[in-house]
């Protein structure tokens, strides 16, 4: 029922029972598993964020060749790349229930749920590109 | 998007100030919400003054005393006058609570400011329209469902089993957790919202109903239940001291629980 319908509601939307409108098109058995991967996201995100963090100090004081060192060790590129997949995963859940909570236009909200999966997987994929073609040191 | 302001002909324009009353030697200011759908006119904010030794201490009292000694169009719902049955929930001084169990004199600053329950359509002043919160209930189930053979005195319940009811059965339904949580205002038409999730939970917990999993699957939804973001605006509401978001919680583990 949108704030439209306030005051003088006597006449509502349509003819439907209010019971038929909220179980509207029924439940979609969906949503947990989002749920429960925004919760092992954070974790992982929390774990991985001190590590991260060193490797980054480390990186800002070099040069090209002196990052390419760097990123060659195996775990240090290793841990980039999981947290970028983590926090890549985290950002795509974390916006599209920001859109579904906002946007009530339905084409509006399909539009910016599917701009959000190209964004995240757009971003992930160039920072794992950078990443390996730093570390593999071509 | 979602409407943030108000619109046009529910924006608060004007509102009448009442004479104090005479012989009253301590008044109390109260602003209350007023709305009527037959005079065409936008909702104003009514100024009384209550006569505060003749009158008794809870914000219903105040509203009761208004209506018998200065505005008898004054418009609202109440019933037990004891926190029991719901009625008269409404917000007071910014927060939604019942105006029963409410005292004026827990409003420490300025006018006891009286709205109706946030976000809801406008029947008459401070009366709302819940149809679409007591369908959400209905749509919950609320009632015990079994397919064993009914049982031939009651279906029992050990002790332990009972006590995971506790904070969950005592909700009255009177809509000010639901009404107060941001999620329910963006989305009611699709979020159940606290009161029905609360609900929900305890006929989730409740260890003789045998349909368990398929309540569970109802509610499995981005909308129905996972519009909830633990913002806790319920936990706050709530007049009974209830807290509907972790019976929110208790259902989204359940939901994990089944998958892993």
């Amino acid at each position: 029922m949108s704030v439209n319908e306030s005051h003088g509601s006597a006449k509502p939307p349509s003819m439907r029972t209010p019971l038929g409108r909220v179980r509207s098109l029924g439940s979609s058995h969906s949503g947990t598993r989002d749920f429960w991967r925004q919760r092992i996201t954070a974790v992982a995100m929390t774990l991985l964020i001190v590590p991260v963090i060193v490797v980054v100090m480390m990186l800002l004081s070099s040069n090209q060749a002196g990052a390419a060192q760097i990123l060659g060790s195996p775990p240090i590129a290793i841990i980039l790349l999981l947290f970028i997949v983590a926090s890549a995963w985290h950002m795509k859940i974390g916006m599209q229930v920001v859109i579904e909570d906002y946007i009530h236009n339905e084409k509006l909200k399909l539009a910016s749920v599917m701009a959000n999966n190209f964004f995240s997987v757009a971003v992930a994929l160039a920072s794992i590109y950078a990443i390996l073609k730093l570390s593999s040191g071509v | 998007m979602v409407e943030f302001a108000l619109p046009k002909n529910s924006k608060i324009t004007g509102g009448k100030t009442w004479p104090k009353p005479a012989g009253a030697t301590e008044t109390r200011e109260f602003k209350v919400y007023r709305w009527n759908p037959d005079d065409g006119k936008n909702p104003g904010i009514d100024t009384y003054h209550i006569d505060i030794n003749d009158c008794g201490p809870m914000v219903l009292d105040g509203l009761i005393w208004i209506k018998n000694h200065i505005d008898p169009t004054l418009t609202f719902r109440r019933s037990c006058r004891e926190g029991v049955c719901g009625s008269c929930a409404m917000n007071i001084d910014g927060q939604n609570t019942l105006a029963c169990t409410k005292s004026m004199h827990d409003v420490k600053e300025g006018a006891v400011k009286v709205n109706p329950l946030p976000h809801q359509p406008v029947v008459k002043d401070l009366v709302p329209d819940l149809t679409n919160f007591y369908a959400q209930y209905a749509s919950i189930e609320p009632w015990l469902k079994t397919t064993s053979p009914t049982p031939q005195k009651e279906w029992r319940q050990s002790h332990e089993d009972r006590e995971k009811l506790d904070g969950l059965y005592e909700c009255i339904l009177c809509a000010c957790c639901s009404t107060s949580c941001p999620s329910y205002w963006w989305n009611s038409d699709r979020f159940l919202g606290p009161a029905a999730l609360l609900q929900a939970t305890r006929w989730v917990k409740d260890s003789r109903d045998e349909a368990t999993g398929e309540r569970l699957d109802n509610l499995e939804d981005p909308f129905r239940l996972y519009r909830c973001h633990t913002i806790m605006n319920c936990a706050k509401a709530c007049p009974k001291g209830l807290n509907p978001s972790e019976a929110i919680a208790e259902l989204k583990l359940k939901l994990v629980e089944r998958q892993i």
